[in-house]
């Protein structure tokens, strides 16, 4: 009984981490079509800007839910501006110059921070269930990134921004001739999917560790995760989580070693049959 | 009566709860020159489509030559005689005008006549100065030219136009609407237009689509003197069927 | 058009010069270097075929030169004479090309998806070799998990496994194939077959409204591009005599994009000429240690797709041209 407790809260943990990874790419490239290829990248830049300011002494959660964010989220925006501006519309130019950006910071990060591995023990303890003990902090990141979500979806929704960035995205010309700066529009989208990938990064952090390669090992799982959910980003990076979250947990229980290799494979089959992502022909009315 | 080059049994197109194309059967002899009018929203496009080969129909069959062609892959469509301009220019921008020409003949002819053919069509669209030129450079009723260049050259059957003066000066839409009528001395001819003046120029017979129905098919001059048409175009409610 | 059938001609002629020639004035270590550098070229002229001139936008190419590698290593090890391993090299990669072509182009995958897909393929190999303990074994072949294979034998003279081939000889055969595998690739670019693909590149509705099959020249074209790339990779780890999982990795693919970027897409000599240019700069910034290699390769990156997007040879044509 316990066993299965703890199953479930593996899988969920799978799901919420997969979805929490994959957020900031999915409002990026749902908002504005851009593939940002420097993501995995994004991420790790939040690592490191809730590492290395707990290493100096501030307070994790300081460190976490605002340092992080806030540093990629500006960090977005100039990106936005030199590189992504000018390729607007041109997909192709974008992830490769954005694939340039995320081989720029990789290399950036290995001369300025070097190999060293920075890490910080997971906060919050152990629970125990019946013979098992699991980490306080896989709890936190289920419940966060359920709450991240739903932020999310408010904030589109409901706020003034939101509204005019989701209108923006949907037809720009007409955004324009309504009087909306539609640049600063993209600017500030581009900057709250980095914000978000930071934030993501940062959460990561305790458990997953940062290198600056670690970009790479969340690129491949993100981009399949967003791509596989479609156009219709928060329902389809969901459902995508849902699906490939459970996949991969449940090889590796099996396997150990491939539960990357299941996610892959499943990730081709699923874009064979659904070449437009999940939401391309189930949830289309979702956000 | 012999069979005609193309016909449409009970043609269906929905999308959704909508029936763009609802019930239609539409008939074209060898050798003829059909025009397509209707107002927007009429089905005429989604009909069209159908005929390329671009949309699948919900139900009901296209024949071409008495062979059921609904569904065919789009290569094969080309392959069996039936030669396609779409409403916007399709065309290869980064190849020369006379390259455009030849990828469409080489299909057709013989290894050793190919350039011969290529600069046959090319003096009968008028672009044979433009002939290195890259086709992404030219004016847009140029492009329009080379592409149904492509057309001629591949010998076709049946050519289908889309709104092919879509976007030319008055001089342009007198010079195409010559180029289509020496073209229906050898294809059949169907075209979908909005411009009227120019479906004057050129038009026999005329099918008018109405709510994915056809209203009315009948010679240029019944067609304009029909109070049904006029009533569709302008608006007025009709209650009329097909 | 008669002026560029010379261009090519003498450029082959020149390779074979140098190929020949080279040898008898160059200290064999010197050769030894040249070689990796023409092995990657052959590698870049695979890629240009397919994306530059098929327009098929493939983030994975890496895995065929990778499958390329490890096939012929697995084979040699087993049978001992190189002769019919350099084949399995070349048809490894060309089978699962059809295979992994027909799911892509059949199911109508464009673009994005297409180099989304491509990537993840590559990835799934660099996974699986990498994830892979040592212990796996294909006859008396150890798959070597993440340290790769060391001690792969070398080419020998045909039919005769106790006459492997020199440092000069790979040299000479590597530039050989560079030159046939170069001049090829323009012979077939101008059959009618190569126009067809360079047409659907253009615009792939109107090539298939035309009555050409784009699913099958795109396939076609794939699976030579994969079969040109495991070739090379056949010669790499013949040259080197070691393969590893780093072959499928993404800085490799990235690299191999960035020649083609940095050359110019949609060109055959700039190619080669971006990729000797960028193994050559990889290899001095490694020596010189002067900066991190992916700082530089990234910045260059980004440069060029922002600002120099057709790639230097057709920048350098347009310039002369004036």
């Amino acid at each position: 009984m316990d066993f299965a407790a703890i199953v479930v809260i593996q899988v969920l943990y799978a799901i919420a981490s997969l979805a929490l990874i994959s957020l900031g790419l999915a409002i990026i490239f749902g908002m504005m079509r851009v593939i940002n290829f420097a993501h995995g990248e994004f991420l790790m830049l939040g690592g490191y800007a809730v590492l290395l300011p707990v290493e100096a002494g501030v307070n994790l959660w300081l460190a976490m839910l605002v340092i992080a964010p806030v540093t990629v989220g500006l960090f977005g925006i100039v990106v936005e501006r030199i590189i992504i501006r000018p390729l607007y519309g041109r997909i192709v130019e974008t992830v490769l110059a954005t694939w340039g950006l995320s081989l720029l910071m990789i290399g950036l990060a290995s001369e300025i921070i070097g190999y060293y591995q920075a890490g910080a023990a997971p906060p919050l303890g152990t629970v125990q269930i019946g013979f098992y003990r699991e980490g306080a902090y896989t709890f936190f990141v289920i419940g966060i990134t359920a709450v991240i979500f739903v932020a999310v979806y408010l904030f589109l929704r409901r706020t003034r921004f939101g509204l005019i960035a989701l209108g923006t995205m949907q037809n720009a010309d007409m955004a324009a001739a309504l009087g909306v700066n539609v640049n600063r529009v993209y600017a500030a989208t581009f900057g709250l999917g980095a914000a978000l990938s930071g934030l993501a990064g940062a959460i990561m952090a305790p458990i997953a560790g940062v290198v600056p390669i670690i970009g790479i090992t969340y690129i491949a799982k993100a981009f399949i995760t967003v791509i596989g959910g479609g156009t219709v980003f928060l329902a389809g990076t969901a459902a995508a989580s849902v699906l490939f979250g459970t996949i991969t947990q449940v090889v590796t229980f099996l396997s150990t070693s491939f539960g990357e290799v299941a996610l892959l494979v499943v990730a081709v089959v699923l874009l064979h049959l659904l070449p437009e992502g999940i939401t391309g022909r189930f949830l289309r009315r979702g956000l | 009566m012999s069979e005609p080059i193309l016909r449409t049994v009970d043609l269906h197109r929905r999308f959704g709860g909508v029936a763009a194309v609802d019930g239609v059967n539409f008939a074209v002899e060898e050798g003829e020159l059909r025009c397509i009018i209707g107002p927007n929203g009429a089905g005429k496009s989604t009909f069209f489509k159908m005929l390329c080969g671009l949309i699948h129909p919900s139900a009901g069959r296209i024949l071409f030559r008495g062979e059921d062609i609904a569904g065919d892959e789009r290569h094969r469509i080309a392959r069996r005689g039936i030669a396609i301009k779409t409403q916007v220019p399709s065309v290869f921008d980064g190849l020369a005008v006379r390259e455009n020409i030849r990828l469409s003949a080489a299909r057709v002819q013989a290894a050793g006549v190919v350039d011969s053919a290529v600069t046959d069509v090319l003096a009968r669209i008028g672009m044979v100065e433009h002939a290195h030129r890259l086709v992404g450079q030219l004016a847009h009723g140029q492009r329009q030219w080379v592409e149904i260049g492509m057309l001629l050259a591949a010998e076709p059957a049946l050519v289908l136009l889309d709104e092919p003066t879509a976007g030319m000066t008055k001089d342009e839409v007198v010079r195409t609407a010559a180029l289509i009528r020496e073209m229906n001395t050898r294809h059949a001819v169907i075209v979908v237009e909005h411009d009227m003046q120019f479906i004057r120029m050129i038009a026999r017979t005329v099918t008018v689509f109405h709510q994915g129905r056809i209203l009315v098919e009948d010679s240029m001059d019944a067609i304009l003197k029909n109070a049904q048409v006029r009533d569709v175009y302008l608006g007025k409610r009709s209650d009329a069927h097909a | 058009m008669r002026g560029k059938a010379l261009g090519l001609w003498a450029a082959a002629i020149g390779a074979l010069a140098l190929a020949f020639g080279l040898p008898l004035f160059v200290e064999t270590f010197f050769l030894v270097e040249l070689t990796v550098y023409v092995v990657m070229a052959i590698l870049a002229l695979s890629l240009a075929l397919v994306w530059g001139s098929a327009g098929i936008l493939n983030f994975g190419q890496s895995a065929f030169f990778g499958l390329g590698g490890y096939a012929y290593t697995i084979a040699v090890m087993n049978m001992g004479d190189s002769t019919v391993p350099i084949l399995i090299g070349i048809a490894v990669p060309a089978v699962f090309a059809v295979v992994t072509g027909y799911f892509l182009f059949y199911g109508r995958v464009s673009d994005i998806y297409l180099g989304t897909i491509t990537l993840c393929v590559s990835l799934i190999f660099f996974n699986l070799i990498n994830s892979s303990g040592a212990e796996y074994r294909i006859g008396i072949a150890p798959l070597g998990g993440n340290n790769g294979i060391p001690g792969v034998p070398p080419l020998n003279v045909p039919g005769n496994p106790e006459r492997p081939l020199d440092f000069d000889e790979m040299y000479m055969l590597s530039m050989v194939v560079l030159v046939l595998v170069y001049l090829g690739l323009h012979w077939l670019l101008a059959t009618r077959f190569g126009r067809v693909a360079v047409a659907i590149r253009e615009n792939e509705l109107r090539a298939e409204l035309l009555g050409y099959d784009a699913r099958l020249v795109k396939l076609a074209m794939f699976t030579i591009g994969a079969g040109i790339a495991g070739l090379s990779g056949v010669l790499f780890a013949a040259w080197g005599s070691f393969i590893g999982p780093t072959m499928f990795s993404i800085f490799f693919t990235a690299q191999i994009i960035i020649w083609i970027m940095v050359g110019g897409l949609g060109t055959l000599a700039g190619a080669v000429a971006g990729a000797v240019l960028i193994q050559w700069l990889t290899t001095w910034l490694g020596e010189t240690k002067i900066a991190d290699t992916n700082i530089v390769l990234g910045a260059i990156f980004v440069v060029f797709v922002l600002l120099v997007p057709r790639g230097i040879q057709p920048t350098i044509a347009r310039w002369l041209a004036r």
